[in-house]
């Protein structure tokens, strides 16, 4: 991992698996919403709503797989120093908060027509909502870190707290009395999703976590490329 | 020792992060009574309800309990958590998934007798999902 701590070795690496990412991630992402709207079945209870699924769950991951990796990257930052983890989290913050408004506006249109509300505060939803504030928030404070010249030590703090808040995402539909329903997926009890439906769903999910991958990968490379500008600017002024 | 200030650095972010675990863990515990969406029947046979009071009531639509007034509007319904059952009554559009033997939150508060008076129906389903084919198996 240290041996990426140089920009310039990761960038020699981010460099083409961009392109790789953003490839694989859209074949990917297109045989799945073919197979979601034109191939699976319609389900016995909402007939071809669910199809909205094969969008929202991927987005739900996303979301909180995208707040996982900022605070991976705050404990990087606060430890180790790591050059690249502020940048990483900075990079990762607007896709993550695309993908958790995402799983919010398609939760909202999915539930209309199923549970007859286009919101309600139970617990899944409330603590989904606040990962998106949590994102703004984030975002807000990174930035203005970044244009007084810190280093980013508030923010990898806000990051690392912030997490407390996705366990609390996964287990409300246990702990609570909610709306949303169970999950329907997990490593314990496997799928109440039947295979005919579920086939679709790893597709988009890959597809998605590789363009989110291959977006933050961009961001990060730009994000640098700034700093080199910036860098070279001020050594040109002082000449 | 070049390490120092980095492995200080990792014992202080580990006691902050397990302390604050806990402290989260202990809210939620805290809070699991005032964050449940709905009350079930049981909590409203159990008394731990008010009358007149506004709330939720969640449970499973009793099969067989649906019957329609001559009006076409006003429904009646029995809701159940398995332990016990909560008569409802409401008047107006209920959800598609609505339905005899599957999940209901009700909007509305208890009146005289226990009736349920609801404003509101929203359907809960379940987690699972299959083919028409496979739910007439």
């Amino acid at each position: 991992m240290h041996g990426y701590a140089n920009p310039a070795r990761f960038l020699k690496l981010a460099r083409p698996a961009t392109g790789w990412l953003l490839g694989v991630g859209a074949l990917l992402l297109a045989a799945g919403i073919y197979g979601g709207l034109f191939v699976t079945p319609p389900d016995y209870l909402q007939g071809e709503t669910v199809r909205i699924l094969y969008i929202h769950v991927p987005a739900a991951w996303l979301g909180m797989a995208g707040w996982a990796s900022i605070a991976a990257s705050s404990i990087s930052q606060l430890v180790w120093r790591h050059p690249l983890a502020a940048v990483a989290g900075r990079a990762l913050a607007p896709v993550g908060a695309v993908f958790a408004a995402l799983c919010l506006a398609t939760g909202s249109i999915w539930g209309r027509p199923t549970w007859g509300t286009w919101w309600e505060w139970d617990g899944r939803l409330t603590s989904m909502l606040i990962l998106f504030f949590l994102y703004l928030g984030y975002i807000a404070l990174a930035s203005a870190e970044r244009e007084r010249g810190g280093e980013g030590r508030m923010a990898a703090l806000f990051g690392l707290v912030g997490a407390v808040n996705l366990p609390i995402i996964h287990y409300s539909v246990l702990w609570w009395r909610t709306l949303h329903q169970g999950q329907s997926i997990s490593i314990a009890q496997g799928s109440s999703i039947a295979p005919e439906l579920l086939w679709p769903l790893p597709l988009t999910m890959v597809g998605f976590t590789a363009i989110f991958a291959a977006v933050t990968l961009m961001r990060m490379r730009a994000e640098l490329a700034r700093q080199k500008l910036e860098a070279r600017l001020r050594r040109s002024a002082a000449e | 020792m070049m390490v120092r200030p980095k492995h200080q650095r990792l014992v202080l972010l580990i006691l902050a992060v397990t302390a604050l675990i806990g402290a989260v863990l202990f809210a939620m515990w805290g809070l699991q009574d005032r964050a449940a969406y709905f009350v079930t029947p049981s909590d409203i046979a159990a008394g731990k309800t008010a009358p007149g009071k506004s709330m939720r009531l969640g449970g499973m639509v009793v099969k067989g309990s649906l019957k329609r007034n001559p009006d076409g509007l006003t429904i009646r319904f029995a809701v159940s958590d398995t332990k016990a059952e909560t008569a409802v009554v409401y008047r107006g559009i209920t959800p598609d998934l609505f339905r005899e033997g599957s999940g209901v939150v009700a909007e509305g508060r208890l009146g005289p007798g226990g009736l349920f008076i609801a404003d509101t129906i929203l359907a809960k389903h379940d987690e699972r999902y299959m083919p028409p084919q496979m739910a007439n198996q």
